[in-house]
């Protein structure tokens, strides 16, 4: 590059004054990354359209008598998703009632310097590399592993707690409870990522104002330092129930795709994401619709329970 | 103990018998020392129930699908039900295949999506209407995508009368794939010092050029980390594949055919009754996970690149 | 200033029971030495000011004496801490029961994210506090001088409060629980000139009941509110990188500020360097 000096050089910038090309590409690129953000929304809204229209059928003959029968019948073409429905909260919200402590508890034990840090570290990789096994895997794993394995616990449970309905039966391989364990392995690294996360960012200046008044290692963190983290927790908590409400093959494949309503966990049940990954591609007529109405009500339940989940951080969240 | 000392004037000293104390030796049998070896044996117990599904699936998938391994897997087809032998070559194919076609789609719009939300958005509402969107395409559960591709282009046979594809199975999977670049793209962009845009328009360079020379450029390690990540995620989706690709049992016929891939593979292979069929998904298992974490170990080798 | 004392002008504790006792004293993290052969006598009653430039090593040694440094993994220190006949580095001590009888503010204000109210109750109850809550309330945030700015609003959160207010609510809890020792580290340092004032206000009268060490940057602050002041300094190691703090001379403030023993004291008070 040769060196400027006064008006001899300018004749060297030939760009010295922006041409129009420049300043189209300049606005053309802005419109072009407009025009990509706007599709996600556009994608979105197709979604939600898109099952909406499929499922207008169903609506039209169902009503919202769909959500409480639990007829599926194909052959005199009766449907309600009340099974699914019912499956699909109780499956979700047992799997976080164990995942949330077991959760909570691996992030305190990787926060806190209970053990050296390269431990504390290999754990953490651990539950994240957990995350990243297909579902599919874990439905395989949990067929052939890990059911007959818990079997054995599981007839326990029935011997001792079998007068009551929700142990009633005998269990038979694929049912309600396997699925409830697939789905705690399956949110546990979410839970545990994200409360690590929060914890650690409890700033250092109140677990040193806990301990300086004199509070043990464990009385420091239920007083003070879960508190302070309480609400990214909490939000975490709240899209592992979004991701338990919508995650289809492990379950699917362990279920055990029952359409007759049940209330013990041992026997098998359904979900609405197996339901359509059981269904859908065999159906064809008012099936189709029943399946996509069940899949909006899954699409509510789901973004209701995200937009929840956002919600409490931004709006429990404590500035300190 | 006297408590009768009553506490009179604003500024006295308290009665220091109203408090506990001890000498300063550690007593381990006091109730305060015994709850917190109790909770922290809990935590580290509930630490090793959490890494145990890990190590267990990675023993059983190493073990059932390792010692299955051999050169024919990889070459041939999938054997019909009740035949001994076989593989999962177009499968294997297939998902190269797919998520290929996920990722095309997914990267540029994504990459341009974050851009925006990044480096044109700033607070408006337009972009904070496009951060929600993505907040909520991210926790749509992956089998409404599918559903969606179902409706949207294998119902309607938009493409040359054709139903199930690997174009309509590549769609769904970049319609799960796009959030996850979007936030990826946008974080990464974010992290990026505002000196270094002012740098570049100090020169006299243009907005466009700023971006795709300078911002892009530094912004390259968190960036690739997370399309790997998300692509890695895509490669083992099964969901919203079963009624979009569906599945073949034989080679790829091009990408508007149906097309198996390994993680339907398994799905049906898992679920059949036939041990063969079982022994392929153990070994397709074993390929995938590897494949995985593969891309999960060179994406944390990415981002450890950056911070050096 | 007590005029009382005697004249002593080496490291003296005059008259005054000692509180605490530093036995050679070095603490270091990991490989890195942070501090050298510290003895210090700290006595009972008074206010005892930590001064010196940044880096010295005063608030690693502060932070020694109720066991703080624990909490910063890789921190070791050697030699002995006394208070009340015992080392407090003894591996049979319990940090947690130290921490209740030397008590700390910090630096920057850290009201716990709870109530006003519960900020105090909490510490007093993990004490075994059995007298009456309320007026142990009251009577800590009266003596931390925030009682008429929090006696309204007791059931809202620490967090509401301005820096100061802050500040002085985590003296009161500091002092609620009875602590035979005060720590301050730099209580000052993030609070407005009149913020400081009242805290400053609020030593006085807590000298009264307390032992109080105070590490502060402000020499003025030093002159005003203590009695007794240590200066450290930072030298370079020899033949390493980085330097290691070591008590330059530890003496009643007066002297310190008017007629110190060492060049490097007189240099620092009279703002030299640092």
């Amino acid at each position: 590059m040769t060196s400027i000096h006064g008006h001899s050089g300018d004749a060297q910038f030939t760009l010295r004054r922006r041409p129009t090309s420049e300043k189209l590409l300049d606005l053309g690129f802005r419109q072009l990354t407009l025009a990509l953000a706007s599709l996600v929304a556009i994608v979105l809204l197709a979604i939600l359209l898109t099952v909406f229209q499929g499922s207008r059928e169903a609506m039209a003959s169902f009503g919202l008598q769909f959500l409480v029968t639990s007829a599926w019948d194909p052959v005199n073409e009766q449907y309600g998703a009340f099974v699914a429905i019912y499956g699909t909260l109780v499956s979700s919200i047992l799997a976080l009632a164990i995942a949330v402590p077991l959760g909570v508890g691996t992030a305190i034990f990787i926060t806190e310097d209970l053990i050296p840090a390269r431990l504390r570290e290999l754990i953490g990789l651990m539950v994240e590399l957990l995350a990243a096994i297909p579902s599919v895997v874990l439905g395989l794993w949990a067929i052939f592993v890990m059911e007959p394995a818990i079997r054995p616990a599981l007839e326990l449970l029935h011997r001792l707690l079998g007068w009551t309905p929700f142990f009633a039966s005998t269990p038979q391989g694929p049912g309600m409870a396997p699925a409830i364990l697939i789905l705690v392995v399956m949110v546990l690294p979410i839970i545990t990522a994200i409360s690590r996360d929060a914890l650690n960012q409890v700033p250092i200046e109140l677990r040193q104002g806990a301990y300086g008044v004199g509070t043990t290692r464990w009385g420091a963190i239920f007083a003070v330092i879960l508190p302070a983290a309480i609400s990214s927790i909490i939000g975490g908590v709240m899209l592992a129930l979004g991701r338990a409400m919508g995650e289809t093959m492990a379950v699917t494949m362990i279920i055990g795709n029952s359409l007759n309503f049940d209330l013990s966990l041992l026997a098998p049940g359904n979900t609405i994401a197996s339901m359509l990954a059981n269904q859908f591609g065999e159906a064809d007529g008012i099936q189709v619709s029943a399946l996509m109405y069940a899949a909006l009500i899954l699409m509510l339940l789901t973004f209701t329970v995200n937009v929840l989940a956002q919600w409490v951080v931004r709006r429990l969240s404590l500035k300190y | 103990m006297t408590h009768s000392k009553s506490i009179s004037g604003s500024d006295t000293t308290t009665d220091t018998t109203l408090f506990d104390r001890r000498p300063l030796n550690f007593d381990p049998r006091l109730r305060r020392n015994r709850l917190n070896d109790l909770f922290s044996f809990i935590s580290g117990l509930f630490a090793t129930l959490a890494v145990l599904p890990l190590v267990l699936v990675l023993v059983y998938v190493l073990v059932q699908g390792g010692r299955l391994i051999s050169l024919r897997l990889f070459t041939q087809l999938p054997p019909a039900p009740g035949l001994e032998g076989g593989g999962f070559g177009n499968a294997m194919l297939g998902t190269v295949l797919v998520t290929l076609i996920a990722a095309l789609i997914a990267i540029p719009v994504g990459v341009a999506g974050g851009i925006y939300l990044s480096e044109y958005a700033g607070k408006s509402w337009f972009g904070q209407l496009v951060s929600f969107a993505n907040d909520v395409l991210a926790g749509v559960p992956s089998i409404i995508s599918g559903v969606f591709v179902y409706g949207l282009i294998v119902a309607s046979r938009v493409f040359f009368g054709q139903s199930y594809s690997a174009m309509a199975g590549g769609i769904a999977l970049s319609v799960l794939m796009l959030p996850t670049v979007i936030k990826t793209t946008n974080e990464g962009l974010k992290l990026v010092p505002n000196e270094l845009r002012l740098g570049a328009y100090g020169v006299g360079a243009s907005r466009y050029v700023t971006i795709t020379q300078v911002v892009l450029p530094a912004a390259l390690t968190p960036i690739s980390t997370g399309v790997v990540l998300a692509i890695a995620r895509a490669a083992g989706e099964t969901a919203p594949l079963i009624f979009t690709a569906l599945f073949s049992a034989f080679w790829p016929e091009g990408i508007f055919n149906p097309i198996a891939t390994m993680s339907v593979l398994i799905f049906n292979f898992a679920i059949m009754p036939y041990e063969a069929q079982n022994e392929l998904a153990w070994a397709a298992s074993f390929v995938l996970v590897m494949m995985i974490l593969a891309a999960n170990l060179l994406a944390r080798w990415l981002s450890r690149l950056s911070k050096i | 200033m007590n005029t009382t004392l005697s004249q002593q002008s080496t490291v003296s504790t005059s008259r005054n029971e000692i509180c605490m006792s530093l036995q050679n004293v070095s603490i270091s993290y990991g490989k890195f030495e942070a501090v050298r052969n510290v003895f210090l006598d700290i006595p009972d009653g008074r206010v005892t000011a930590f001064i010196g430039p940044s880096g010295c090593g005063k608030s690693t040694v502060l932070r020694a004496l109720n066991r703080m440094n624990d909490l910063i993994p890789g921190c070791h220190l050697k030699g002995q801490v006394l208070f009340d006949g015992q080392d407090l580095y003894h591996p049979r001590i319990d940090p947690v029961e130290v921490r209740r009888r030397i008590g700390m503010v910090f630096q920057k204000p850290n009201p716990f994210p709870k109530t006003i109210y519960e900020n105090i109750a909490f510490g007093a109850r993990i004490n075994g506090y059995r007298g009456d809550m309320d007026e142990l309330v009251e009577r800590s945030l009266r003596k931390a001088a925030v009682w008429d700015e929090c006696k309204d609003k007791l059931q809202q959160s620490g967090l509401a409060l301005s820096g100061g207010q802050q500040q002085r609510l985590c003296i009161a809890r500091a002092i609620a629980t009875e602590p035979e020792v005060i720590l301050m580290d730099e209580p000052c340092s993030a609070l407005d000139p009149i913020s400081t004032l009242k805290i400053e206000e609020t030593m006085h009268e807590l000298k009264r009941n307390y032992t109080i060490i105070i590490v502060t940057h402000n020499m003025q602050q030093a002159v005003r509110v203590a009695d007794m002041t240590a200066f450290f300094n930072a030298e370079a190691v020899d033949g390493g990188s980085g330097k290691v703090g070591y008590l330059v001379e530890y003496s009643e403030t007066e002297e310190i500020f008017n007629a110190p023993a060492q060049q490097s004291t007189q240099d620092y008070v009279s703002g030299r360097f640092g």
